[in-house]
């Protein structure tokens, strides 16, 4: 099985080589490193075990379950309506992306459509939630390279997007606003005005991150041609979201897939990068807030007047059935398979969360790479503990 | 201010769904002819949603080959995910049972989903073409005396982490993968979680106090009146 790309098994076979040589002139022994499971890197409780020989990686693992909430057993006693409130908390920094695909999964059983209305505002504050969570990202990423200001105007400007989704849904971090058959509430007055304003401010941050920090020498010569993953890599391994298309994938599920959402309705770009590097995959996420804060100004034009909510029954049950949904989230490809028996809760829910398939390629990706290479190949790959545990 | 939800008539597209989605899906159709080709007698069921998904069931024997198969002839290259369903009903019902009664019997009787099942348990994966966006769900049926299968590692190398959450949620056995240890679950943990027969432990021993949903939808009658309440207050 060839796991390696050739360029990386060339220099660490080379690397190997130079250092088995020194080792046994100078009698080394290897060591082990422990990271985490508190690390500014890992968002959130994530430890990795790294074989270190000299300075490079020979073997690392990450150990995840820190934070395992055993969120499907839980699915398999609650009812359709209250699985949202669990699912906020499995990406917390963009939780109203998350209720998304579980709420369209349940309406294919049942055969119900969101009025016009709440599927465009379903689609805005679906990517203002990508938004506040890359624009985190963003900031985050100096940290890790030892830039300290890219995060201070982070949080500067992702709290507009907060107050946005807070005034309308009533919850900074965990909306759950959606609801089976549409939402719960209207947009309030003067809302779109604003958001206008703050996407404009929005993409203001962008190129000021990107003068500040992708314009920077000691952030290109720290992120390019380190951590490099292979387009047939990235396709076994199950990576999606930006992960994938900084690997030249050229696949959004926006874009690829008919869901009754209303990104089709908007122009705009899906960006994919060839080098598939640590540089390359931070280039895509901020291309990609660009692309949301056009998808937010555009629908917020043409949200048609109408009611939010489609007739649903009182009392939910769900018809027997599966389906499967998967949206294009801020991580990557989010998904439930959701099975129903006809009762009030679902009997068996599926989470195929993104960062846990984004981050079961980082045993192979670390081998051979060097140790403060680590933490900007983490940070590059984006992940959020609550959705590698669940 | 209470809200003023217009009356107006909602669109319901359950009843015009059937004019809505084709009854033939013929690109799922010809994927399954040609999956059916290839695969031969591999392949024991298949269940089409038009308009939705395919979904296939291949032999236990053949698991590994007809998913390399699948890799190789019809360039499903994106691994989605992996995992299992346990097909017995819960005997626990949803956990809503009054623990000082007397427990109730429940109707346990296995009964499978698209493209059936032979047995309590099913692994399933979803693997997805890469060029066409074209995705489909593989089930396996599992033995029910000693739950294993072939491992898929060799194929996708995604699999691995999927394969041991779903050996130490299930049980199920992964042949072929030499690191099965838990991921989440400390090392002398008892019992398989998602197994169905596991109780949720936290409603054993309490009841859930959230049996009754009592949020009313827009428009009810009910929220003009807890509208009232709150105005009053």
């Amino acid at each position: 099985m060839t796991m390696l790309g050739d360029r990386q098994q060339l220099s660490y076979i080379a690397a190997q080589a130079a250092d088995a040589r020194l080792n046994l002139e100078l009698e080394t022994e290897g060591m082990t490193l422990n990271i985490g499971p508190q690390h500014p890197a890992t968002h959130g409780t994530l430890r990795i075990i790294a074989r270190l020989d000299g300075e490079q990686v020979v073997w690392a693992e990450p150990a995840c379950g820190y934070m395992h909430r055993g969120y499907e057993k839980l699915t398999e006693v609650r009812t359709f309506p209250q699985v949202t409130t669990l699912v906020n908390r499995i990406d917390w920094l963009g939780s109203f992306a998350n209720e998304v695909p579980f709420i369209l999964a349940a309406e294919k059983l049942m055969g119900v459509e969101a009025p016009p209305r709440a599927a465009y505002i379903r689609t805005i504050l679906f990517e203002l939630s990508r938004i506040a969570n890359v624009t985190l990202f963003l900031g985050d990423l100096g940290v890790q390279l030892g830039a300290i200001t890219p995060v201070f105007l982070a949080f500067r400007d992702r709290e507009y997007v907060l107050n946005l989704i807070e005034s309308a849904t009533g919850g900074r971090f965990h909306p759950n606003f959606d609801r089976i058959g549409g939402l719960k509430d209207d947009l309030p007055a003067g809302w779109i005005d604003e958001t206008h304003a703050v996407m404009k401010k929005l993409r203001g941050f962008c190129d000021q991150i990107e003068d500040l920090l992708f314009g920077n020498e000691i952030f290109q010569s720290r992120t390019r041609g380190i951590g490099v993953i292979p387009r047939d890599v990235a396709l076994q391994y199950g990576l999606s979201g930006a992960n994938l298309r900084a690997s030249g994938v050229d696949w959004d599920l926006r874009r690829d897939q008919s869901l009754p959402m209303m990104w089709n309705k908007a122009d705009w770009k899906v960006w994919t990068h060839p080098d598939g590097d640590s540089f390359a995959r931070c280039w895509i996420r901020l291309q990609e807030t660009r692309e949301s804060t056009k998808i937010v100004d555009q629908l917020l034009g043409v949200i048609p007047s109408g009611p939010i909510m489609a007739k649903v029954p009182k009392i939910i049950k769900v018809p027997e059935g599966e389906a499967w949904v998967s949206t294009e989230n801020p991580l990557g490809e989010m998904g439930y398979y959701v099975v129903s028996r006809g009762d009030l809760g679902p009997f068996r829910v599926k989470i195929r969360s993104a960062s846990f398939n984004n981050i079961s390629i980082t045993p192979w990706l670390l081998r051979g790479v060097y140790v403060p290479d680590i933490v900007t190949i983490l940070a590059s790959l984006y992940f959020i503990l609550g959705d590698i545990d669940r | 201010m209470p809200r003023k939800w217009p009356k107006q008539k909602v669109r319901q597209l359950s009843s015009n769904s059937e004019t809505a989605t084709p009854v033939v899906d013929h690109e799922r159709e010809r994927v399954l002819e040609a999956i059916k080709g290839s695969l031969g007698d591999s392949l024991v069921e298949s269940h089409i949603k038009p308009g939705d998904d395919l979904w296939i069931r291949v032999s236990t024997e053949s698991w590994q080959a007809s998913v390399q198969k699948l890799r190789d002839a019809h360039s499903f290259d994106y691994f989605g995910f992996l995992s299992a369903i346990d097909w017995m009903p819960s005997p626990y019902g949803r956990g809503e049972d009054d623990p000082t009664e007397p427990a109730p019997v429940r109707d346990t009787t296995i009964r499978s989903g698209y493209a059936g099942g032979d047995t309590r348990m099913q692994v399933f994966i979803r693997i997805v073409n890469s060029t066409t966006h074209f995705g489909i769900t593989v089930k396996v049926d599992v033995a029910d005396s000693s739950p294993s299968v072939d491992s898929l590692v060799s194929i996708y190398a995604g699999a691995n982490w999927h394969e041991r959450e779903t050996h130490e949620m299930f049980g199920i056995n992964f042949v072929g993968h030499n690191d099965l240890r838990n991921m989440y679950l400390p090392v002398d943990f008892e019992g398989h979680p998602l197994r169905k027969d596991f109780p949720l432990l936290a409603r054993m021993v309490k009841p859930w106090p959230g049996i009754v949903d009592v949020e009313p939808l827009p428009g009810g009658d009910e929220e003009e009146s807890v509208d009232a309440k709150d105005g009053d207050a």
